[in-house]
């Protein structure tokens, strides 16, 4: 028998494929992987020990930066913990915003990782088209909160600003009207290329129970059959007003999450479509909120479902303007860790196949 | 070209067949910065985008431009590499990519090499680059290169058979292994109609041996960064882009001569258009193909590209050689 020799291979910080700074040290026989390390931590910045001296308010543009494609979910799975916390109303108007806002804000977040998925499997052209897409959305955020990535757009009891003009709310229902031919054009581009399809089909397979194991959530958990949505199953905002369906699959491989991503965005659209239609005419974007925000004694966890899965926030409060102790439950880190099970015995081209499928954004993995 | 090429070699004959040498290599290279800039402004029109369009008129001089900036950049060599091997890697990648030109006839009168196994030398010449490819990756010492490299001799190695299967359909055809006897062969019908199959089989085969999407696995960026590229900066890593395009240009010329009729045009009221113009409208339309992949494939996993060559195109190939063997016998 012959026998090879195995080799180490760092694959990142710098490796294309690794989604920002990520690390991998794999063993590979040939082109085969004996065994992967995850190496993390290259964009560490104490975002939970930042936050500790600082005031609700000042904590918000941190999470714009955890996971920077989801910033407006980011931005309110906080303030909605602060409000559930200390029982504030939020007017109607500003709900509405607020779920457009996430909703266009999934939309965004799954384009970047629909483009830089093919990118991963050696396609360029949908990454062109999905940004092309993502850019008109950024450009709505643009308008409404003065930001393209790092929005900073929610406050605790409301929003921070109202829409620039009457004619924004036709802007986003013209980029959601065009929005349903261009998904139709990546299917027709995308979804059924052969190649795509002997890529992805029966790669990267785990069973419900796994899943549950590795507490994944998000569309890594969905695609293994089981139906867990937070927009579904602990309905916050105003989500129980509008009709949509979680998609599922029971493959659990990554053709089935590519799947699902695709239907999501679609998803989000009729969300956003509702929305629109149901947007109140006038009203208040603030709600009543003390002067100084200061939650009483004790703790809450709150969650809510962002592009990678559910994000959750557990605040511990002495009663003081700064909380004494702030966790984010963060999906892509905890996503992340099925992946050294999931690589053995897998190719190179299939690594990076594996780890796209799982969708992590590096600045929420570091925190 | 067939006057000097019948006589015995003396000064003058070394000299016309220096200059013309000469002149192919400038043609050469006129194709490659076009063919470059060509493929920029196609995938930019596919993907919504302008492509270049500020370095002279169009964008025309991008290519030069590039190529200004790839001679001034430093030129790293790895510490720990392989020196000689490094350095003469790029120069065995691209030598038999422009040598096995000296075989294709471009019209019946514009031809160097006028020999009796054509075929044969472009299949053995082009082979070469193999060499090169490995020299590169091995002698960088960087493990993604030689992985790179790894995969290029297995992917080349194992596309080569149902290539040179696929074309010995051709073979019979004409009985001859000489281009020009080929392209004389297809004066009233274009292989492609009646060597359909092997077509297919060379088409796909050449995308692979040309390294492009979707078969572009020995320098997957995504996957091995460069592959066994990864170490090589400056003018080095144009030469091997030079290699792979004029590869690009040389197996655009031999499709032509193989398949589509080389010099001929399509239908004889055409004849009046000089057949050198016809031999490069058909180039260019199979160079156009591969560009146009680049914009809509992704790209294939390695086993399935080998599975491909060897339990796909091979057996085709075989097929096809079977059914010309059996037509040719029958009618």
């Amino acid at each position: 028998m012959i026998r090879t020799e195995e080799m180490l291979l760092n694959v990142g910080p710098q490796h294309p494929s690794t989604h920002g700074v990520f690390r991998m040290v794999v063993k590979v026989d040939g082109e085969t992987i004996v065994e992967a390390r995850p190496v993390i931590g290259y964009l560490h910045r104490g975002t939970e020990k930042l936050a500790e001296n600082l005031n609700y308010t000042q904590i918000i543009p941190y999470t714009d930066r955890l996971d920077y494609l989801s910033s407006m979910i980011n931005n309110y799975v906080l303030v909605h913990a602060v409000e559930t916390f200390m029982g504030i109303e939020v007017p109607e108007r500003a709900e509405y915003l607020r779920v457009i806002m996430m909703e266009l804000q999934r939309i965004a977040s799954h384009l970047v990782w629909f483009g830089t998925y093919l990118l991963d499997l050696g396609a360029l052209s949908p990454f062109l088209y999905a940004f092309q897409e993502r850019e008109k959305i950024v450009s709505l955020f643009n308008e409404i909160s003065g930001a393209r990535l790092t929005y900073n757009y929610m406050r605790v009891g409301g929003v921070k600003w109202d829409i620039p003009d009457e004619g924004w709310l036709t802007r986003v229902q013209k980029f959601i009207d065009e929005f349903k031919g261009k998904l139709e054009g990546y299917h027709t581009l995308v979804t059924g290329n052969e190649i795509l399809q002997a890529r992805l089909k029966g790669v990267g397979k785990y069973d419900k129970e796994t899943a549950i194991q590795y507490s994944l959530t998000g569309v890594n958990l969905r695609c293994t059959g089981v139906n867990y949505d937070v927009r579904k199953d602990k309905p916050y905002s105003i989500y129980d007003r509008f009709d949509f369906e979680i998609p599922t699959s029971e493959d659990g491989d990554l053709w089935s999450r590519y799947l699902l991503r695709m239907a999501e965005m679609e998803q989000s659209r009729r969300i956003v479509e509702q929305a629109l239609k149901q947007f109140p005419k006038s009203g208040e974007i603030m709600g009543k909120v003390p002067k100084v925000i200061r939650p009483p004694e004790g703790e809450t966890f709150v969650q809510v479902e962002a592009p990678r899965g559910e994000i959750g926030v557990y605040i511990y409060s002495k009663g003081k303007p700064q909380p004494y102790r702030l966790h984010f439950r963060r999906p892509s880190f905890i996503n992340l860790q099925i992946l050294p099970k999931l690589l053995v015995g897998e190719n190179i081209a299939n690594m990076v196949a594996i780890l796209g499928g799982i969708d992590i954004v590096l600045g929420e993995v570091d925190g | 070209m067939d006057f000097f090429l019948n006589q015995e070699l003396n000064l003058i004959n070394f000299l016309v067949f220096f200059l013309s040498a000469l002149a192919l290599l400038f043609i050469v290279l006129f194709f490659v910065m076009y063919a470059i800039y060509g493929q920029r402004k196609i995938l930019g029109w596919m993907q919504g985008r302008i492509g270049p369009n500020r370095v002279g008129p169009y964008g025309l001089f991008q290519t030069a431009a590039d190529v200004l900036k790839l001679l001034l950049k430093e030129d790293v060599i790895p510490a720990k590499a392989d020196r000689s091997l490094f350095l003469i890697a790029p120069i065995v990648a691209f030598a038999p990519a422009f040598a096995v030109l000296a075989v294709m006839p471009f019209t019946d009168r514009i031809h160097f090499a006028d020999i009796g196994v054509g075929l044969l030398y472009y299949i053995g010449i082009s082979s070469i680059s193999t060499i090169g490819v490995l020299m590169g990756g091995w002698a960088s010492n960087n493990k993604w290169a030689l992985i790179g490299a790894m995969r290029a001799v297995a992917q080349m190695i194992s596309y080569e058979l149902p290539l040179v299967i696929a074309a010995l359909g051709v073979v019979l055809m004409a009985g001859s292994i000489n281009l020009i006897d080929i392209v004389h062969a297809q004066q009233n019908m274009w292989n492609i109609i009646p060597q359909f199959l092997g077509f297919v089989v060379f088409f796909i085969a050449s995308i692979s041996e040309l390294n492009r999407t979707p078969f572009d696995l020995t320098e997957a960026e995504s996957e091995l960064i460069a592959g066994y590229q990864t170490e090589y900066s400056g003018f080095r890593f144009a030469f091997f882009m030079l290699a792979e395009y004029t590869y690009l240009f040389a197996m655009g010329a031999l499709v032509t001569v193989l398949y589509l009729g080389g010099w001929y045009p399509p239908l004889p009221i055409l004849g009046f258009i000089p057949g050198w113009i016809w031999f490069l409208v058909k180039l260019l339309l199979y160079v156009f193909m591969p560009f146009w992949f680049q914009a809509t494939f992704p790209r294939v996993r390695v086993d399935q590209l080998m599975e491909f060559a060897w339990k796909v195109l091979l057996p085709l190939s075989l097929l096809n050689i079977v059914l010309t063997a059996f037509i040719k016998a029958v009618f």
